[in-house]
């Protein structure tokens, strides 16, 4: 990869402070926000995760000021959206929407350097950052920088739209429903790649999606919200999954929320029993996750599988009981709220 | 017809260098109706993207001058305007706006929302919105609108031959070959009004690749 144009690579954190936006006289009116406080520390992924008309797109675009909040107040970083000049404010703070939007007249390479080009950048610093960002999102800059969105697939036209996001290496960024439009097959992957990216670059991140498992996936946080623009549960995924605070959660995350836990965990995280005779056993890698394995012991009907260590060792035996046990942790918490 | 043939070319290498200067004029003529036509369009355009409600009335009234015969309408302005070049100019502008403002405002309106709600979002200046995203894509029908106009207004300047030999381009060498019963002339100013249009017409598909090398990219693959 070249040397990064932008060494240095800066998060936000950011704060909902009793935002509310409503629409004419009615007070439960599709995209309303009510009353919605939480915080999201610098360099996570905060997802806002509900049923259409629930508000979520409304707030994310209350934070670059696309949609003016009636009341509370947005923090970028402790200071009040605003107070901030608009065009100043959305320049950095990235945006990347579910269908693209990149402009059909410019080419890709034209496209990731709209915001450099709009703030004054040098031809050469603006070529080498369109370079850098290309390949950070797998695009061979020399294939990709002088074609035009039309002669791209769906799938790498939303990985321009990241990459055009992250231009001008911006401390936020908002990203509604970005890979929705696309196949399940290539969601999976721009989402297994854009957590890869995001490890590296740490950014503060708004993500909104109507996908829980998509939220489960994607979230250091998530904050699920309700009808009427309400916050119904904001936490991490284990916990909302865990915990679901009301019958609403419960219901949005679905009867399998105890499954999808298991899609949170990985062998790497289950204790293990004594390996005995291993012939014939299913044999699992460290990031093989507790769902696929249970679904892989229960379909081979085995007593277990092997588990192996990131040598390829085996580490220890993996029983249906065991991933049962690691879901069972909290289950004295639950029956104690009951 | 009393044993002359169809086309004397004789006639025709005499009078070359009039011919040229018919052409001239008829340019001349043609470039002033869709030079203002197009201003007045494209003010009328903003105005009807920006007021909905205005655009329907605009297009009626477009569409009712489109319904005057040409004809007519030169011969009317003779008694307001006099033989002045306003009195050939005015049908001629007049009639451009029923071809220029539609699809001025389908050019601006196919601009898609979702690019321009990413500009918004990126932070361009309203101005900066206009002039490098909403422009550029209205573009292929704005000059698909004066492509049509120029050809349709090149075909109408024959017309204004009737307000005198002042005017008229091509047109002057259509009604004299009439009145004389002269084959050569009206052949003449007929053939190569078309070719002016066909000219003019290959042109602004050149000048349409040119400015929109993405719209023939699109077609190129998916």
């Amino acid at each position: 990869m070249t040397t990064p144009a932008t060494p240095t690579s800066r998060a936000a954190a950011l704060e909902f402070r009793g935002v509310t936006k409503r629409y004419g006289s009615g007070e439960e009116s599709t995209g309303a926000v009510n009353d919605l406080s939480f915080t999201v520390p610098a360099g996570t992924i905060c997802v806002l995760v509900g049923p259409s008309g629930c508000g979520k797109t409304t707030s994310l675009k209350m934070v670059n000021r696309l949609i003016e909040p009636t009341g509370g107040q947005i923090l970028l970083d402790g200071s009040d959206v605003m107070s901030e000049d608009v065009t100043a404010l959305r320049r950095r703070i990235g945006y990347v929407i579910q269908q693209v939007g990149l402009f059909p007249h410019l080419t890709i390479g034209r496209n990731v350097a709209v915001v450099p080009a709009l703030m004054g950048w040098t031809r050469e610093r603006q070529q080498a950052r369109t370079d850098e960002l290309l390949s950070l999102v797998g695009l061979e800059p020399g294939r990709y920088r002088n074609r035009y969105p039309s002669q791209l697939s769906g799938g790498e036209r939303q990985r321009v739209g990241v990459a055009r996001a992250l231009a001008a290496d911006p401390p936020l960024m908002l990203m509604d429903e970005p890979f929705a439009a696309v196949d399940p097959i290539v969601r999976q992957r721009l989402q297994d790649e854009f957590l890869r990216l995001q490890r590296a670059l740490a950014k503060t991140i708004l993500f909104v999606t109507h996908d829980v498992d998509e939220a489960i996936k994607m979230g250091d946080l998530i904050a699920v919200m309700e009808e009427g623009g309400r916050l119904a549960q904001f936490g991490p995924p284990e916990e909302i999954l865990a915990h679901p605070a009301s019958d609403f959660v419960a219901r949005f995350v679905g009867q399998d929320r105890g499954l999808k836990r298991l899609s949170l965990s990985t062998i790497a995280d289950l204790r293990t029993e004594p390996l005995g005779r291993r012939e014939g056993l299913p044999t699992f890698s460290p990031d093989t996750t507790l769902r696929d394995a249970l679904s892989i012991l229960l379909v081979a009907d085995t007593r277990g599988g092997v588990a192996l260590d990131e040598a390829g060792q085996p580490r220890g035996l993996v029983t249906v009981d065991a991933i049962a046990s690691a879901l069972a942790d909290d289950r004295p918490r639950r029956a104690a709220r009951a | 017809m009393n044993g002359e043939p169809l086309v004397r070319w004789d006639w025709l290498w005499a009078h070359l260098g009039p011919i040229a200067d018919r052409i001239g004029q008829h340019l001349y003529l043609t470039a002033i109706a869709v030079g203002v036509g197009f201003v007045i369009s494209f003010a009328l355009a903003a105005v009807s993207i920006r007021r909905r409600r205005l655009y329907p009335p605009v297009v009626v009234v477009a569409t009712a001058l489109y319904t005057i015969p040409s004809f007519a309408l030169f011969a009317a302005l003779v008694a307001i305007t006099g033989l002045s070049i306003l009195t050939a100019e005015i049908p001629l502008v007049l009639y451009t706006f029923i071809l220029f403002v539609p699809n001025i405002v389908a050019g601006f309106d196919a601009v898609p929302w979702d690019v321009l709600d990413a500009a918004d979002g990126m932070g361009f200046t309203a101005g900066q919105r206009w002039w490098r995203v909403e422009l550029p894509l209205a573009l292929p029908l704005v000059v698909a609108s004066l492509r049509l106009a120029t050809v349709s207004t090149i075909g109408l300047v024959t017309v204004s031959a009737i307000l005198g030999d002042r005017f008229g381009g091509l047109g002057y060498y259509i009604l004299d070959g009439y009145h004389r019963t002269f084959t050569t002339e009206i052949l003449v100013g007929g053939l190569l009004s078309i070719g002016l249009a066909v000219l003019a017409d290959l042109g602004f598909v050149l000048l349409q690749r040119v400015l929109t090398p993405w719209a023939a990219a699109r077609a190129v693959s998916r």
